[in-house]
């Protein structure tokens, strides 16, 4: 399903080495720039059989990333060296294969609105729904393409680009291509007359196919799959309406139990907002979205699309990784509403320094569809007199389907009291149903409330504490839990954070544990180095929607980032 | 044998890299997207000569709404003072892009705002993560950085921006 790299290391090692030797000395090399960052992750691990913190014989994982980018007028140049040595726990096994390497590397050239790439980029047209290629470092997940990218802006007010390429895939490449073009009007650029009109319009068009030899399989599998996308979006004063909508032919795969049912999505999103005041209204449903460049890839391996989740990120702990929402690209459909308004400063509300209040709603149900076939049938990959074209189900994408997959209801207030001391205070509410997005067996959806109280007290100049207060009362699966944290700063260098998260409610009276944890960060500049001990809880990191399992662990984690 | 070579060429770099900073790095110019979804170069952002502060930021990361709710505090008084602007570059990508507008107007911040959906430009400024904040002088020179934030930061920024105003140099 995929094939090796190439070698660009040592091509790489030779540009680098003749940029570095020639750097500061005159000829055509002068003033060039080099720049660029590090990341290190490491972790030590011990076993705890109690939280469910295997024996890793390595003992240890570590990532670690350094980018570089060459500059020198309109061109450019860049690698990323990666190493896992071995990967830290939770990141895909598939990193292990080569320890150190350079799995991302270009050069651009950039002038007269001609932007030229060769080898590895990232690209996205639209919201992402039709081609979104992207990196989150956090997540292990980088499906960079590599090839050739052209983007040009003929005229004010157009923009045009057109690709072609192969996606990462840990250290190989997809062996399916992706061609893909985009173009965008923006009509008060383009029409002078319109230049400063209050009203703003564009409109923004995708195709993207991707070609995949056909594997060994009874059926007959369409080699080229076509998508596209349209866009448009309307802006007036605070005013805002975007719309897209995307269209994929049959793409028989391991998702969808090899039906030629095409996909589709749709996304409006509507905003108003003045000062002090916000409000947005998003809907969003999508049918049998997995676009990926090979078509019996899993998990979140070498997607083409990128669907978003449509419910708040939240950053509290007990709220971002116990049931957080992951995007269901079979089918969902959902509605979101966000607001946020500040009362004014000196009002009798708002007190001495202002407050501020958000809310926000999301309802995420499965799509109403009606099965032709079961997916027992469609496995055996054989022919269904009742579902002769093999299309599996039909959908109608404008219905809420029967079963619930997450709702998700919580509001904030942020207020300063004093000059000494702010307070954030959050209520959510959330159902999840883990079984679908999170593919637990609980047999019941998770009804938990979540409070905290996040204090920032300034002690003096430099000096503050922070403390968080969490609580989760669920009666279904883990039960309630409580988390308090405490971190004291010492601007602009230190930070000490001491934890704990205890889950006292846990129906097992044996798995009622305490995950406690230590850390002191020290921040110079660019550069950050923080060293923490203690328990890591098995639970969920999400970005995006995406989310990654994160599994127990016990020890010692060092993280370095430095930009330079 | 590799991993050896890849680490001399590593060293290498660092030292052009450091050796590079006196000189200071320009913005590098790459497209992101203005509030009203318009495109916009990061190459085009400029102060007439005055100092800039290019800030990463999102919706989701509580210490870079900290850090800017803070100086919008006092936001006013250092453009008055110092003629210092701040340009604030959300990483927000296709799932909260479209809550950034009414968070910044709810907020009432007077910052240029601009979205990076597909976080081009974090990568081209290599921002590891958020918040992360830059300080460019009057000749368009990025001369300071600064990652994560700690309640008082702002007051060592805006130091070393009254610096730069005045002409004198920050280190």
């Amino acid at each position: 399903m995929t094939r090796k790299h190439t070698k660009p290391s040592l091509f790489l090692l030779a540009t680098f080495l003749l940029f570095s030797s020639l750097y500061g000395q005159d000829g055509p090399l002068e003033g060039i720039e080099i720049h660029g960052n590090f990341e290190v992750y490491a972790q030590t691990y011990n076993e705890d059989s109690l939280i469910g913190a295997p024996n890793v014989p390595q003992k240890s994982g570590v990532n670690s990333f350094a980018n570089f980018i060459a500059t020198k007028g309109a061109f450019s140049a860049g690698a990323r060296i990666e190493s896992y040595m071995p990967p830290v726990q939770g990141f895909s096994a598939n990193y292990g294969i080569q320890p150190v390497g350079v799995p991302y590397r270009y050069a651009r050239f950039e002038k007269d609105k001609l932007d030229i790439t060769v080898g590895n980029f990232y690209e996205q047209f639209g919201s992402g729904m039709i081609l979104r290629s992207y990196e989150e470092r956090a997540l292990g997940l980088d499906n960079a393409l590599d090839g050739l990218r052209v983007k040009y802006s003929p005229i004010p007010g157009i923009y045009l680009k057109g690709l072609v390429g192969n996606q990462r895939f840990y250290w190989q490449k997809s062996t399916g291509y992706i061609r893909a073009f985009d173009g965008e009007v923006s009509f008060n650029e383009l029409i002078e007359k319109f230049n400063t009109s209050q009203l703003r319009i564009s409109i923004g068009g995708s195709f993207v196919s991707k070609y995949e030899k056909k594997g060994i399989t009874n059926l007959e599998i369409p080699e080229n799959v076509g998508s596209w996308a349209g866009r448009t979006q309307l802006n007036y004063g605070g005013f805002s309406v975007l719309a897209e909508y995307v269209y994929k032919i049959n793409d028989p795969n391991a998702d969808n139990h090899y039906i030629y049912k095409p996909g589709q999505g749709i996304l409006i999103s509507t905003t108003y907002s003045r000062k002090g005041f916000g409000v947005n209204l998003t809907a969003k449903s999508i049918d049998n979205m997995h676009f990926r460049s090979n078509r019996d890839a899993q998990l979140n391996d070498l997607f083409i699309s990128y669907l978003p989740a449509l419910s708040r990120q939240h950053t509290y702990n007990l709220a971002t990784t116990l049931y957080p929402y992951a995007t269901q690209p079979a089918g969902e459909i959902g509605i979101q509403g966000d607001i946020i308004y500040k009362i004014k400063k000196g009002s009798k509300l708002g007190g001495k320094y202002g407050t501020t209040i958000q809310g926000n709603f999301a309802m995420i149900n499965s799509l109403d569809t009606h099965q032709i076939s079961n997916s027992t049938a469609l496995d055996a990959e054989v022919y269904l007199p009742n579902d002769p074209n093999r299309t599996g189900y039909t959908a109608n994408l404008w219905t809420f389907g029967k079963k619930v997959y997450y709702r998700d209801y919580n509001i904030e207030i942020d207020r300063k009291f004093s000059k000494s001391f702010k307070l954030k205070t959050t209520y959510i509410y959330m159902v999840s149903n883990t079984d679908v997005t999170l593919g637990t067996a609980l047999g019941e959806n998770v009804y938990s409330h979540i409070g905290v109280l996040d204090g920032l007290f300034k002690l003096a100049s430099k000096h503050s504490l922070r403390t968080e207060l969490q609580h989760m009362w669920t009666e279904q699966d883990k039960g309630n839990w409580a988390f308090v944290m405490l971190e004291y700063g010492y601007s602009p260098h230190w930070f000490v954070t001491v934890l704990n998260q205890y889950n006292y409610g846990n129906p097992n009276k044996i798995l009622r544990l305490n995950y406690p944890t230590a850390q002191v960060a020290y921040v110079n500049k660019a550069n950050r180095i923080s060293l923490a001990y203690g328990r890591q809880r098995a639970g969920i990191f999400c970005v995006g929607g995406v989310c990654r399992p994160v599994p127990a662990a016990n020890g010692f984690t060092i993280s370095i980032t430095s930009s330079f | 044998m590799r991993t050896l070579l890849l680490t001399i060429a590593t060293a290498l770099c660092i030292s052009s890299a450091v050796y590079s900073q006196e000189s200071g790095r320009t913005i590098p110019n790459v497209a992101v997207k203005t509030l009203d979804n318009a495109t916009f170069q990061t190459g085009d952002i400029t102060n007439d000569g005055k100092p800039i502060i290019i800030n990463f930021w999102a919706t989701w990361c509580s210490p870079c709404k900290r850090e800017l709710n803070a100086i919008a505090e006092n936001y006013e008084d250092w453009q008055e003072e110092t003629g210092v602007k701040l340009v604030a570059i959300s990483i927000d990508d296709a799932r909260n892009m479209h809550k950034v507008k009414p968070y910044v107007d709810g907020q009432s911040w007077e910052y240029d705002v601009y979205i990076d959906p597909n976080a081009d430009f974090k990568r081209a400024m290599n921002v590891n993560n958020v918040p992360h904040t830059f300080l460019i002088d009057g000749n368009g020179h990025i001369v300071w950085q600064h990652n994560a934030y700690n309640p008082g930061d702002e007051e060592e920024l805006y130091e070393l921006v009254q610096k730069l105003a005045a002409g004198e140099p920050i280190e």
